[in-house]
């Protein structure tokens, strides 16, 4: 009886201890849950500010490039006058190349505007038009000799100021000391356009010419070919050396103190500033073996340095994920040591491995602070036409151009970036796909 | 990596491992014989297991021949003076709690325990005579004399064909295209696996079914003709329907192989194997014909693991 009622009471007792219980889980699941809300709004807002400051950022270097690749040209009437060309009527190519086609310039735009006189007029008059424009004639020329005597109507770059000004850059308002074209060259600009001579055109310099002091001559296809030396020594040496010395390092090397010591100092060579490895390029590549400066080979050389720590912790990273069991039935079938390596674990690592290698190689690419150490920085007008040429890179011609005081130059350095963007995103893109293509072998 | 579980040593008092290492040490250059081991076994380990190995650990056919293997993983010693004969074909299990070593001790039949780098094998192991724990012998022959099929399926991430041929390749088995081919066939018929796979010979082996990518990987370990295959729980990962097709398996072939499976199946054990060696801490504590240790254990923990009290 006694037992009966004991354990009755014990039930009951269990039972309001369980309800109690049950009563503090239901008020901790509510801050439970509060907690996670809040946890969510924290990662929600980090990535929409983050997504935010991009937005900004791509918008702002769009709105500033996107001019650079439209290019105002003035269209003139030029008479190829043998007596300023040629008097001597020799069409003796040195002759040509020699002669004055500025003043043909000038005669034809004076010809339109004949109450500009005296020299600093003229001079005012010739500043509109590019100083590329008198190369355009003799190029033309000199590819056809008989066109001399004749007059042809041709498409010239206008200079960067009247491009400026039809792009809106150049404030009509302001003193005319304080612009950067006189009100007389306002005023022709204004009678140019009146007459339908002024269109913008699609800016082929941009992407075909090398460096020069004239904005609207200038291009980046020097740099673009720069990098591109550039990229294909460090691809070419980073590559192989990054694999061989991950392959080594993970599946032949002996764990002891040696390979620990490579291990740690390669992970902190990762770490080490890029200007560090310029210098190093500075002392043994140039001091000491005495190769060219702003070469793309030694540029290439520095960069191969920079990315080796990459792509072999990269490298690594993929051998490691490749399952033990993999190799364990490889050697278990009697393979050898190197059999299990490259027929098994090796092919499953490669995905890994070029995506590492693409990363590092866009990380190159984007790339300046050791190029400046090498003589990389220079103003190279010239594109090269091999590995041992004085050249640039896309991201130093950035750096030049964003020093150039000049307003056209501001638009071109944005173009520039976008270019250079363009680049990293294409070689982004080409690291997933290869992952996707190859991973898809099973 | 396969479940090589050091874990369960740490239960041994330190002390008895200790004395026991000095007792390796002193001995120095001298061969380590089947009475310096026995001295080892007794009192001074302080434990239940039994001054020697109980049952017979002889067989009148012997392809291994062990004798006193020990195995050390850098200090911890897993395996202590294992002596046991494993007879030529048939099929011996090796049953014991987890971490006892019996993994351990399988994985020095074909020095798969080279693969790890702070293992050490001591001791002697001959097959057909010829010691294999020798630095001298290579181990490339020796794993296609001693095949192995490992616990998880591992079949290579290839086609169906490329699986088994791979074997035969590398040895340089087959003269030609033909001659390959026959040995997949023939292979995968043994393995009980081409009439499932003979349309889809190209078709990746990491699809098909747990139990079929066992069975592959047998093929696979047939198709270089060992003589010994080494099974390491090889049914763990499987349902019951693939456990006894391997199960058969495993019967018809021991006509023509020596089989050493590991399991922690007891029925398994009782079911497929001829003579079964139990483990203990690293211990072999007892050795018999099947029948005899399922019915009949001589030693208590033995009996004691195989009627469940604990393991």
């Amino acid at each position: 009886m006694s037992n009966t009622n004991s354990t009755g009471r014990d039930a009951g007792t269990g039972l309001k201890a369980t309800n109690r219980s049950m009563d503090r889980v239901q008020a901790s699941l509510r801050r439970r849950y509060r907690a996670e809300k809040r946890f969510r709004a924290y990662g929600l807002i980090s990535v929409v500010v983050g997504i935010l400051f991009l937005f900004v950022l791509m918008a702002s270097i769009l709105a500033k490039g996107y001019p650079a690749f439209r290019q105002t040209f003035v269209t003139l009437d030029v008479y190829l006058d043998s007596a300023v060309i040629d008097p001597e009527g020799s069409r003796d190519p040195a002759v040509l190349r020699l002669a004055d086609y500025k003043r043909l310039i000038r005669n034809s735009l004076q010809e339109i505007f004949p109450d500009a006189s005296g020299r600093s007029e003229r001079r005012k008059l010739v500043a509109l038009i590019s100083n590329g424009a008198p190369f355009q004639i003799q190029g033309l020329v000199m590819d056809e000799p008989s066109l001399v005597g004749q007059t042809l109507t041709l498409e010239f770059p206008a200079s960067a100021d009247l491009d400026m000004l039809m792009k809106g850059h150049i404030d009509r308002s302001l003193p005319e000391a304080e612009r950067r074209l006189s009100d007389a060259q306002i005023g022709w600009v204004d009678k140019l356009v009146e007459q339908g001579r002024v269109h913008k055109r699609w800016n082929k310099a941009l992407l075909s010419n090398g460096d020069s002091r004239d904005p609207e001559m200038a291009g980046i296809w020097g740099a673009v070919k720069g990098s591109f030396y550039m990229l294909v020594v460090t691809l070419v040496l980073s590559f192989p050396i990054g694999v061989a010395a991950a392959v080594y390092l993970e599946e032949f090397a002996p764990r002891n103190r040696w390979t620990d010591l490579i291990e740690i100092n390669i992970n902190n060579l990762a770490a080490v500033p890029s200007i560090v490895f310029g210098l190093l390029g500075l002392a043994v590549f140039l001091n000491f073996f005495g190769m060219p400066r702003s070469a793309p080979l030694v540029g290439g050389l520095v960069l191969t340095v920079m990315t080796l720590p990459t792509v072999i912790i990269s490298s690594r990273a993929a051998l490691t994920s490749v399952p033990p069991s993999i190799r364990e039935a490889a050697l278990g079938m009697g393979a050898s040591k190197m059999q299990a390596t490259f027929h098994h674990v090796v092919p499953l690592a490669v995905p890994g491995m070029l995506t590492g290698t693409i990363i590092g190689m866009a990380r190159a690419l984007g790339e300046s602070a050791p190029l400046l150490m090498i003589g990389m920085v220079a103003f190279i007008v010239d594109v090269p036409q091999g590995f041992t040429d004085p050249a640039t890179a896309l991201p130093v011609q950035i750096y030049l151009w964003a020093d150039a005081p000049e307003r056209a130059f501001v638009e071109r350095t944005s173009a520039a970036i976008l270019v250079l963007l363009a680049f990293l995103i294409a070689m982004n893109s080409l690291a997933i796909f290869l992952r996707r293509r190859f991973e898809r072998r099973w | 990596m396969d479940d090589v579980n050091i874990g369960g040593y740490q239960f041994m008092e330190a002390t008895t491992m200790s004395r026991d290492r000095e007792t390796r040490s002193e001995q120095g250059t001298q061969a380590l014989s089947r009475n310096s081991a026995a001295s080892l076994f007794g009192s001074e380990r302080g434990s239940d297991v039994p001054d020697n190995t109980v049952g017979v650990i002889t067989h009148d056919d012997p392809i291994f021949a062990c004798r006193s293997v020990d195995v050390f993983y850098a200090d911890k010693q897993a395996i202590f003076g294992v002596d046991l004969d494993i007879g030529r074909n048939q099929v011996i299990s090796m049953i014991g709690p987890s971490g006892c070593g019996k993994s351990t001790f399988l994985r020095c039949l074909n020095r798969m325990n080279d693969t790890i780098d702070i293992a050490r094998v001591t001791g002697r192991i001959e097959l057909d005579g010829q010691d294999i724990l020798d630095s001298k012998i290579d181990v490339v022959p020796l794993r296609a004399r001693v095949g192995m099929v490992f616990q998880k399926p591992n079949p290579f991430p290839k086609s169906i064909y490329e699986n088994v041929a791979y074997g035969p390749r590398i040895h340089g088995l087959a003269r030609d295209r033909v001659e390959l081919d026959e040995i997949v066939q023939t292979s995968l018929e043994r393995a009980g696996l081409l009439k499932e796979v003979k349309d889809r010979m190209d078709q990746p082996g990491t699809g098909l079914s747990g139990g079929q990518q066992q069975r592959l990987c047998i093929a696979r370990a047939i198709a270089v003709s060992p003589e010994v295959i080494l099974m390491d729980e090889p049914c763990s990962a499987l349902d019951p329907i693939a456990t006894a097709r391997i199960e058969d398996l495993i019967d018809e072939l021991k006509e023509n192989y020596t089989i050493c499976i590991v399991t922690h199946s007891m029925q398994q054990a009782a079911r497929v194997s001829q003579r079964t060696a139990y483990f203990h801490l690293g211990y072999l504590v007892e050795v018999d014909e099947t029948d005899k240790i399922f019915t009949n254990p001589s030693h208590k923990l033995t009996e004691d693991y195989i009627t469940g009290r604990f393991g």
